[in-house]
């Protein structure tokens, strides 16, 4: 049943993210892309040695940081934001079959059901921003460090370069998972997302969808793209 | 198919706002890095020993090796010369065999950076920086030592007293080899008890004058006396 209301609704694509959300997401890649980049020469030496001009990157790597926090916190403050906030409510909403699934791992009970976002996407999410936090603020320490006692600067450095590995970690999974799940990413870009897709990824929220209607559209130009979505 | 209009499904219900938890509990995890992160970091480092392992770990304990400007000043060993000039009796131009000539010293001991990185027991080897001026004779009238660089722009300074101190050297070796490039060799200032930035990479003269003259991080705000106790310094009262 499921597969045939599927096919029959081939064209039809409904909206994942809209604009504040895809330019939050891609304002907030840029930032994370020229703070990873800058820190590679600032925290290893020879490769620091090669690029020289510590003062310009670091000052590069500073401004970023500073402007971290700017694209979320935008996105969510306006009117503008009321996707933005409603997708904050899911992350934060997790299941009783969610929670298990996370202390378990992954396994062995079966997956849950997925809402919007699955599990790893909520974790993926509350993480990078939690990390934004710990990051901003163990920089702080380190750039303004006269203001703080040596065990805290060092605590600081620690923290930093910790969390820095992590983020290295998780920002490789998020873009493999990006490059090997292309529906996905192309949602990231245009907003919209086959119908198909949410049914096998995320069909409570396309019930969702579907009861509340008006966020199901078949876009204009899509048509002559659609057969190449499978 | 178990779909239901309303949208209220059995598992919408048991739903918890966990997020926000795990939201906290990875600030909280920063938070609580920050103030015993020191510690952590120093166990660490017993475990795994000043090793090469030690410099693999995130916050490990090596050098960040800091280059004011776009590149590190290549300097072979036959082309090194010090000057020192300014308040002295005998004006001097060393070559690197003329300073190694000068009696030889050698301190073991932690470099501390002022952001919070330390990297312990770093063995050094040079001449005293007191033997140096010794050598050139300082007059009466000096009261403090400015350092250049060959990168052309780092500058630094102590105040006589603090030049004197026996642990501050003109080093040609550590790590138990010749100060690299990126080290700031052949020739560098290392000022111990002092935070990091005092001790001037590719150190190219000395100018014994009559006033502290800032350096470059101080005149970024870093504390002209960068005593690593925080104190104005136990080793040397006279000072500040």
């Amino acid at each position: 049943m499921q597969r045939t209301a599927g096919a029959r609704r081939a064209t039809v694509r409904i909206l994942r993210f809209d604009l504040v959300q895809r330019s939050a997401h891609w304002a907030n890649a840029l930032l994370f892309g020229i703070l990873m980049a800058t820190a590679l020469p600032l925290y290893f030496g020879s490769l620091g040695a090669l690029v020289g001009r510590r003062g310009l990157v670091e000052q590069i790597h500073l401004w970023a940081g500073i402007a971290l926090p700017v694209p979320i916190v935008v996105s969510l403050a306006g009117p503008w934001g009321r996707r933005m906030r409603r997708d904050l409510h899911r992350i934060n909403c997790w299941t009783r079959d969610e929670i298990r699934w996370l202390r378990t791992f992954g396994g062995p009970s079966a997956p849950p059901v997925v809402d919007k976002f699955n599990p790893g996407q909520k974790l993926n999410a509350i993480f990078v921003g939690a990390a934004i936090v710990v990051m901003l603020a163990s920089g702080c320490v380190l750039k303004w460090f006269s203001y703080f006692p040596l065990s805290w600067r060092s605590g600081a450095t620690f923290v930093h370069d910790v969390f820095a590995l992590v983020i290295f970690l998780v920002v490789f999974g998020h873009v493999g998972f990006a490059l090997t799940h292309f529906d996905a990413l192309r949602s990231m870009v245009t907003g919209w997302i086959d119908e198909r897709w949410a049914a096998r990824h995320a069909p409570e929220w396309l019930e969702e969808v579907r009861a509340e209607g008006g966020e199901t559209e078949a876009p204009p130009s899509a048509p002559a793209r659609l057969p190449r979505l499978e | 198919m178990a779909r239901s209009s309303t949208g209220a499904s059995p598992a919408a219900d048991q739903r918890v706002h966990v997020g926000r938890r795990v939201f906290l509990g990875i600030v909280a995890l920063g938070a609580i890095g920050v103030a015993v992160g020191a510690k952590v970091q120093s166990g660490l480092s017993g475990v795994v020993g000043s090793s090469g392992l030690g410099g693999l770990l995130p916050g490990g304990d090596h050098f960040r090796i800091y280059s004011i400007t776009g590149t590190l000043p290549e300097i072979s060993d036959d082309q090194y010369r010090l000057e020192v000039s300014g308040l002295v009796h005998r004006p001097t131009t060393f070559t690197l065999d003329d300073l190694r000539a000068l009696p030889r010293t050698t301190l073991v001991r932690d470099f501390h950076c002022v952001t919070g990185w330390v990297v312990p027991d770093v063995h050094w080897e040079g001449v005293r920086l007191s033997a140096v001026l010794d050598a050139v004779g300082v007059l009466p009238s000096a009261r403090a030592v400015s350092f250049d660089s060959y990168d052309g722009l780092d500058t630094e300074s102590l105040t006589l007293d603090q030049a004197r101190l026996p642990d501050v050297i003109v080093a040609d070796k550590m790590l138990g080899g010749p100060v690299t490039t990126e080290h700031g060799g052949p020739v560098r200032l290392y000022v111990a008890p002092m935070f990091g930035y005092k001790s001037i990479k590719w150190l190219s003269a000395i100018r014994v004058v009559d006033q502290v003259e800032p350096g470059y991080w101080e005149q970024n705000g870093y504390p002209v006396n960068g005593w690593i106790d925080g104190s104005t310094g136990p080793t040397d009262p006279g000072a500040d």
